[in-house]
């Protein structure tokens, strides 16, 4: 219990008017960077760490500095979500996933719906994260020392078996949909040989297909397209504003309990191995689908289709900071900011810190715990608000949103080709919706495909070319065990039936 | 590359030539005067965030805002595509712009060495070299090995490739070391695995699953404190001069250089300053100037001390014939490992 004084300990550090100052200051700044897409939770955490150097020199400083810095976090976590809902645009790479059901919901008038799901999905799979690392810390870090690069591709191959062969489409579409996206992220560096692949000596290819870029042009300039097309308006405009929609969404909420606890161990899970958010939030998507009774409306407007991932996402996130503050590794690119951050105000992250930086550590911990419960109640008082912006006309909202995804497109890397790439993959997308060509499996394998192929490389050398480095302990042999089996589910699904049909139907004759 | 793309760099050039004399006739007046940025000034990191170089960058940022050392503000960007190309591609195409500097890693010799990319420091205009960055041999402090010798020795006696060495990026500094210490292995080899950042590649040997990693003193000193990680020799040719303890018993200064340990490799990476090729004499003297301030700060001393860094100040002519020996000595080690791309 010496983790509950040393808590009580971190609130009284945070819980002066100042630090409490700062941290809705960061909850607001962060909800407007995870709104603007490319203009990502790294990026904004970078840009505002300078500002921070005075403050963190002041006596307990390094504790404001960082309740700041981390609540620009959380609230880009809580922000991601309303542009993928209300107009399909992810904000964040991890809320590419929320788009698939979430703004179907908008587009059914129940965006104030989708929106609460969302926030308080986001806000239960932090809150657990927050338990874990409380409690768990030191078990935890310890675990995810095991994670080699043959651990990282198991994971990694994991997620895309459970996100595989649920496509209602045909199977050749995904196959062609996944392997475009997997063409597209191995242009720019080769991480293991370090050569350059597929720039065809084009200096705007050198950094290869950003996948924020790909998924504003691919979801949101698609999604505009395809509103001109069916009528310049978008559906979700006469929806009835309903001022306790929060109350009612949350009656329903507790229904779905069992997908919030798989992917909060799933969250919770990628945040610490490190696999990271994004995925987690695809793979937690996936999963739900398969499990759900309803798994077939998922794609259509299913509420468990939203807060699936944002659970997975948010808690995944969370739990990322807890490998920077046990170990000194970062595991996502914002906690590599932050990382840089502690280093710059002088402290070193590393398995010491719980010693030697008590006060800094509990406060960051307390910190997480009411800055969520902050971001909790801003995002929610502001759900109507939100869910208002559909009812301005089309003729103003959509300029705005090509602007904002063009800002967007070039936030990502200062560059100017990447806006012209939106563009092109607007029409990508509006093409491949025509076609009825699923644009899911092109993002996942976008976004998985450089981090699985380079696991999967640096497991082949260390292991000098044998594939059997991948059963090589209980664990990777579980992980990748259960790739396996995910990926072939819809086959065995069918086998079984297949079997269970012939045994009734072969006894009477 | 394609001669296509050749006329299109040539083609560039001019244009940057072009705007290079008009902004020479524009500065010629104001000249007479000390020179002043007139609006912000855009540092350009070739590398990713939360990297050894972001953080220095964004650190001068905030002492250069804390100490009011510029009446303009800095705005940090990255460009990291292709290994660093991106960035100094940047400068290159930039000519005679005063107002942006970039910062640089050991990329500003391999990536065009190993890509084939068009660019070169003779490409820019060199302001001021901040420090040199250190390498350790690192192993687990779980293993038998407690001096370098002995670590080599092992590697000696091992089947080839049977040594794994994890290090940051492919062709780059730290593979650069290790085929330098595969001179003195008696022909075996390490086998090198890259990873993305210096984090990854420390844990990597925390959690047993590589032998040995060059980091950098930064990106390894938590888990050396933790006494998870021993140091056994820095590649710099005298020991560090820091003398304060990192750990109970050690201070940097007591780690042997590799040299006195019987591996005779010596390695360090150029933390400098350039600018873009065509800038007056005026224009480089503000910026020489604006480092030497900040090296005069507490704060800036402090972080040279906690990353173990190697203060070694030039500029000028000196800093110059600096960067192209350190040019040649990546030729020489790259061409050796057969790594230079194939024109």
């Amino acid at each position: 219990m010496e983790e509950i004084a040393s808590l009580l300990g971190g609130f009284s550090v945070v819980l002066t008017p100042f630090n409490i100052g700062l941290m809705l200051v960061g909850i607001l700044l962060g909800v407007i960077i995870g709104v603007l897409p490319g203009l990502g939770g790294a990026n904004g955490v970078a840009i505002l760490l300078p500002l921070t150097f005075t403050l963190a020199q002041q006596p307990g400083g390094t504790t404001s500095a960082i309740i700041l810095l981390s609540c620009i976090y959380w609230g880009a976590l809580f922000g991601g979500a309303i542009t993928s809902i209300l107009f399909n645009i992810p904000g964040e790479p991890w809320s590419v996933a929320t788009t698939f059901d979430g703004h179907p919901m908008a587009k059914q008038g129940r965006a104030d719906e989708a929106l609460t799901a969302a926030f308080t999905s986001s806000f239960v799979g932090a809150l657990v994260a927050v338990v874990v690392i409380t409690f768990l810390a030191p078990v935890v870090a310890r675990f995810a020392l095991k994670f080699g690069p043959a651990e990282l591709f198991a994971v990694q191959f994991l997620t895309f078996a459970s996100f595989i062969g649920m496509g209602r489409g045909s199977p050749f579409k995904t196959l062609a949909s996944m392997s475009l996206g997997f063409a597209l992220a191995a242009v720019g560096l080769d991480s293991v040989t370090g050569q350059l692949r597929m720039t065809y000596g084009f200096t705007d290819l050198l950094k290869g297909f950003q996948f924020l870029v790909a998924v504003i042009g691919l979801f949101g300039i698609g999604e505009i397209l395809l509103s001109m097309e069916s009528g310049l308006a978008f559906s979700g405009a006469k929806a009835k504003l309903r001022l306790n929609a929060v109350l009612t969404t949350w009656a329903k909420l507790p229904r779905y309990w069992i997908t919030s606890i798989r992917s909060c161990v799933i969250g919770c899970w990628m945040g610490i191995t490190p696999g990271g958010a994004t995925p987690a939030s695809f793979m937690s998507y996936g999963l739900a689908k398969r499990m759900s009774k309803q798994g077939n409306t998922f794609g259509k407007g299913n509420i468990e289709g939203v807060v699936a991932p944002e659970t997975a996402a948010h808690a995944a996130g969370t739990s990322a900071l807890l490998p920077m503050i046990t170990l000194g590794i970062p595991g996502s690119p914002t906690a590599a900011v932050l990382l840089g951050g502690l280093l710059i105000w002088g402290l070193k992250p590393g398995p010491l810190l719980f010693v030697e930086q008590k006060d800094f550590v509990w406060g960051l911990i307390a910190s997480m715990y009411l800055g969520n419960v902050a971001g909790l109640v801003i995002v929610l008082t502001c759900v109507p608000l939100f869910a208002a912006i559909l009812r301005i006309p089309f003729s103003i909202i959509a300029p705005t949103i090509m602007v904002i995804c063009a800002i967007g497109a070039y936030t990502v890397n200062n560059a100017m080709f990447d806006v012209w790439l939106v563009v092109l993959f607007g029409v990508v997308g509006y093409v491949f919706n025509k076609l009825s060509y699923p644009l899911p499996p092109l993002v996942l394998a976008l976004v998985l495909g450089d981090m699985a192929e380079s696991s999967f490389r640096q497991a082949m050398l260390s292991s000098q070319g044998s594939l059997g480095i991948f059963w090589s302990n209980w664990l990777v042999g579980g992980i990748m065990g259960l790739g396996v089996i995910l990926l072939f589910w819809p086959l065995i699904k069918r086998v079984l039936a297949l079997v269970r049909r012939r045994a009734p139907a072969g006894a009477p004759s | 590359m394609s001669k296509q793309a050749h006329s299109r760099w040539s083609r560039s050039l001019i244009l940057a030539a072009g705007a290079a004399a008009l902004a020479a006739g524009a500065a010629a007046p104001a000249a007479a005067e000390a020179w002043q940025p007139s609006k912000a000034v855009t540092f350009v990191i070739p590398a990713g965030t939360g990297g050894g170089a972001d953080q220095m960058a964004r650190f001068i940022q905030g002492i250069v805002t804390k100490h009011n050392l510029m009446s303009q503000p800095i705005i940090v960007i990255n460009k990291a595509g292709g290994a660093g190309a991106e960035g100094f591609l940047e400068i290159k195409g930039s000519k005679g712009d005063p107002h942006k500097i970039i910062i640089t890693l050991s990329n500003l010799f391999t990536t065009p060495l190993a890509t084939g990319t068009p660019f070169s420091w003779k490409d820019m205009t060199p302001v001021s070299m901040l420090a040199l960055d250190q390498f350790v041999l690192w192993v687990n402090a779980e293993s038998p090995y407690k001096t370098a010798k002995e670590y080599i020795d092992a590697v000696k006696a091992a089947p080839d490739r049977q040594f794994k060495m994890a290090g940051t990026g492919s062709k780059q500094e730290d593979q650069i070391i290790t085929v330098a210490l595969e001179r003195v292995t008696g022909g075996k080899k390490f086998t090198y695995i890259p990873f993305s950042g210096g984090g990854a590649v420390a844990v990597q040997l925390v959690g047993n699953h590589v032998n040995s990693t060059v980091n950098n003193p930064i990106e390894a000193v938590a888990q050396w404190k933790a006494g998870k990680l021993r140091p056994l020799c820095i590649f710099d040719g005298k020991r560090s001069i820091y003398t304060n303890k990192v750990t109970a018993t050690m201070a940097w200064s007591d780690i042997p250089t590799c040299k006195e340990s019987g591996v005779g490799v010596e390695y360090q990476m150029l933390r400098g300053i350039f600018m873009p090729a065509g800038v007056t004499k005026e224009q480089v003297a503000f910026y020489v100037g604006l480092f030497q301030k900040l090296r005069e700060t507490p704060d800036w001393k402090k972080f040279m001390e906690d990353g173990a860094f190697n203060q070694t100040f030039m500029s000028g002519d000196e800093y110059a014939k600096w960067v192209a020996a350190a040019e040649k000595t990546h030729y020489d080690l790259m061409k050796e490992a057969g790594f230079l791309a194939k024109p």
